[in-house]
């Protein structure tokens, strides 16, 4: 399932129209970026929550090449997936 | 960040009721939560892409216990970030 696809699940679901359903996806999701831009962490019940990581420099390879190459520190977003919802994904239910 | 701010964000922005806008952030996540039960990726172009992955069953060992013990084999679910964020994260 893409955006697009979740939008018109949601509009159907609420009885929205397509615009209501993508403004409201769209700010969920732009919300989200810039909490995480700000660093700060997310957390929806029974679903997960995300927090971003810090990466220290490592010397890593290229594996087509072989070429050594250093990789600068990073931040990344690590996503913990909620107990009901891991159950859920789990079972198939 | 919580549902809470969500709603509030829903509230301030969009127009909606305070009910309104409770119930549907709750069915966003419900109908995504109901296709990652299902086994199906959920790709949001912009923020990133959730995929079910199914695990082979391995040996494992309690790290307290030093036994070995069976990792039955089950599904997880993982995020990976789209370009888009991890570039935002790093500007």
């Amino acid at each position: 399932m893409n955006k697009s696809e979740l939008i018109s699940a949601l509009s159907k679901k609420e009885g929205l129209t397509e615009k209501q359903a993508s403004d409201t996806v769209n700010l969920i999701f732009k919300n989200f970026n810039e909490e995480l831009k700000k660093g700060n962490r997310i957390e929806i019940r029974g679903f997960g929550s995300f927090v971003v990581r810090d990466y220290g420099a490592y010397t890593g390879r290229n594996p087509k090449t072989g070429g050594v190459i250093e990789v600068s520190p990073k931040k990344l977003p690590f996503f913990k997936v909620g107990k009901e919802l891991k159950e859920r994904v789990n079972s198939g239910k | 960040m919580t549902k809470a701010d969500i709603v509030q964000n829903l509230y301030n922005k969009l127009g909606f009721s305070k009910k309104d806008s409770a119930r549907i952030v709750e069915s966003v996540f419900d109908i995504i939560k109901e296709n990652l039960a299902q086994g199906e990726k959920i790709k949001i172009s912009g923020f990133g892409n959730f995929v079910v992955n199914e695990k082979r069953a391995r040996k494992g060992r309690n790290p307290q216990t030093g036994q070995t013990i069976t990792i039955s084999e089950r599904k997880v679910l993982t995020f990976k970030a789209s370009q888009v964020l991890r570039n935002a994260l790093n500007e």
